[in-house]
């Protein structure tokens, strides 16, 4: 069983994350498209470290936020660590405009 | 008996790994590495040959890479190289030190963090967070860095620690307890009756001199010196120097008495190379006297700088002598400093040099 597998489409309380391609260099296996169970967004990263470990260092930092330069967005809005998601919503990770 | 000699660059994109052999002549040049993320500082351990590279990502923050093949494959930990939740995160990791089995990471903001599994995971030193005068630093120009970790090789337990514009701090327990250890260095910058405080002075490179328990040379913000009891107390050592302003300072691997700078023209007056043109300056008798070594070197149009972590000696004999500038050009010298010649141009800018002497 994939870890894709592991919590499949359809169950009440699933979300489906997408990455950003430069995270997924960092976490070999790391799949674009993740489904996993969370009813929000700091689950969903809960749920991304336990996948793939220190995933969650690389998204959020120890205020505890998401990091300043990393957007997620859910229905076209910004949402934070303490947002609610409804089963089924599409949690986009991205990388903000950064760096020189 | 084959020597491979090592340069660990650390740039704003990235780590990159020149290598040649014990003449120093030929350099390869390999990567760059580590999703070119900003590398503070790349330290390689000549032992094991593993190289270890630290920074902050703009998008990612902060972690240590390693990797056990030259290069050829990376990873990357952060696990517990963090602070309690709600303090200011820590932004990135600003200067690596290996001794014996256990590897050391100074961050920023500052703070002290040792791993005792190769960098797998990390664990906070919480002395210099609780030290007295904390909540008085306040953070220069590049932040509140720990930039420069020097230990004893005779005694674990010794640490000094090197944060701009907060001070030198010295711990004989590990990292447990910490003094600030400054008398004699100047804070120019401060009010006229304040300029020898107890800490708040703007150290820019501290080093330890080889075959000697005590002596310390420091190039600061405000002047250079040397300390003879361990950082009790300094004395200038800035006469006979074109300023009294440069960022890194690197030791002779042999010579306690030997010492490089990187003198730029001031503080204030664009930081480069004084009147353009670049020199290296050489100390033989511990900074009473000093030699401008610019063979090789341009002598026109020289307006960059050299960062704190960037000017480093190799083992060998003569020792090599290299540095990068900010501008992305990286030059060495295979005679101690006699003569100079270029060995990249246009590199990122260049935060850090390394080098890691291998004898297969």
């Amino acid at each position: 069983m994939t870890r894709y597998e592991r919590a499949p489409l359809g169950s009440t309380a699933t979300v489906t994350v997408r990455l950003p391609a430069l995270l997924l260099d960092l976490f070999p296996g790391a799949r674009r498209d993740v489904v996993v169970q969370a009813t929000s967004v700091r689950e969903v990263m809960d749920e991304l470290d336990r996948l793939w470990p220190g995933m969650r260092d690389r998204l959020c930092d120890t205020r505890p936020a998401i990091r300043k330069h990393i957007n997620v967005f859910v229905d076209g809005e910004r949402v934070k660590l303490a947002s609610p998601l409804a089963p089924g919503a599409t949690v986009w990770v991205l990388t903000a405009i950064s760096g020189g | 008996m084959a020597t491979r000699v090592f340069l660990l660059v650390g740039t704003r994109k990235g780590a990159f790994i020149f290598e040649s052999g014990a003449d120093r002549r030929d350099w390869t040049l390999k990567g760059p590495f580590c999703q070119t993320a900003p590398m503070n500082h790349v330290i390689g351990d000549p032992q094991s040959g593993m190289i270890y590279a630290a920074g902050g990502d703009p998008w990612f923050g902060p972690s240590v890479w390693k990797t056990s093949d030259l290069g050829d494959s990376w990873s990357h930990s952060s696990a517990g190289l963090c602070y309690e939740e709600g303090l200011e995160p820590v932004g990135s990791v600003w200067s690596m030190h290996k001794r014996n089995g256990t590897l050391y990471a100074g961050v920023q903001p500052a703070g002290l963090f040792r791993s005792d599994d190769d960098g797998a995971t990390w664990t906070h030193l919480h002395g210099l967070q609780e030290h007295p005068s904390r909540p008085e630093w306040q953070p220069g120009g590049a932040g509140l860095i720990l930039h420069s970790l020097v230990t004893d090789p005779e005694d674990e337990k010794r640490i000094w620690i090197g944060i701009s514009s907060a001070g030198v701090f010295h711990s004989a327990d590990g990292g447990e307890t910490w003094e600030p250890r400054n008398r004699g260095t100047r804070a120019d910058f401060a009010p006229e009756d304040q300029r020898y405080p107890e800490f708040g002075q703007c150290v820019h490179s501290l080093v330890k001199a080889p075959n000697s328990t005590d002596l310390l040379y420091q190039q600061n913000h405000c002047g250079m010196y040397r300390s003879a009891d361990g950082g009790r107390t300094w004395e200038s050592i800035e006469e006979g120097l074109p300023s009294s302003f440069g960022f890194p300072a690197a030791v002779h691997p042999r010579d306690p008495e030997t010492l490089f700078l990187l003198p730029l023209n001031g503080d204030q007056a664009g930081r480069y190379m004084p009147d353009a043109k670049a020199a290296v300056w050489r100390t033989r008798d511990g900074g009473r006297s000093w030699q401008d070594l610019r063979e090789g070197l341009p002598q026109e149009g020289a307006y960059f700088g050299v960062l704190r972590q960037a000017l480093a000696t190799d083992v060998l004999e003569p020792a090599g002598v290299y540095f990068g500038t900010s501008g992305g050009a990286l030059f060495a010298s295979a005679d101690e400093g006699e003569q100079w010649s270029p060995l990249a141009s246009h590199l990122p800018g260049i935060l850090s040099v390394e080098t890691m002497v291998v004898r297969d």
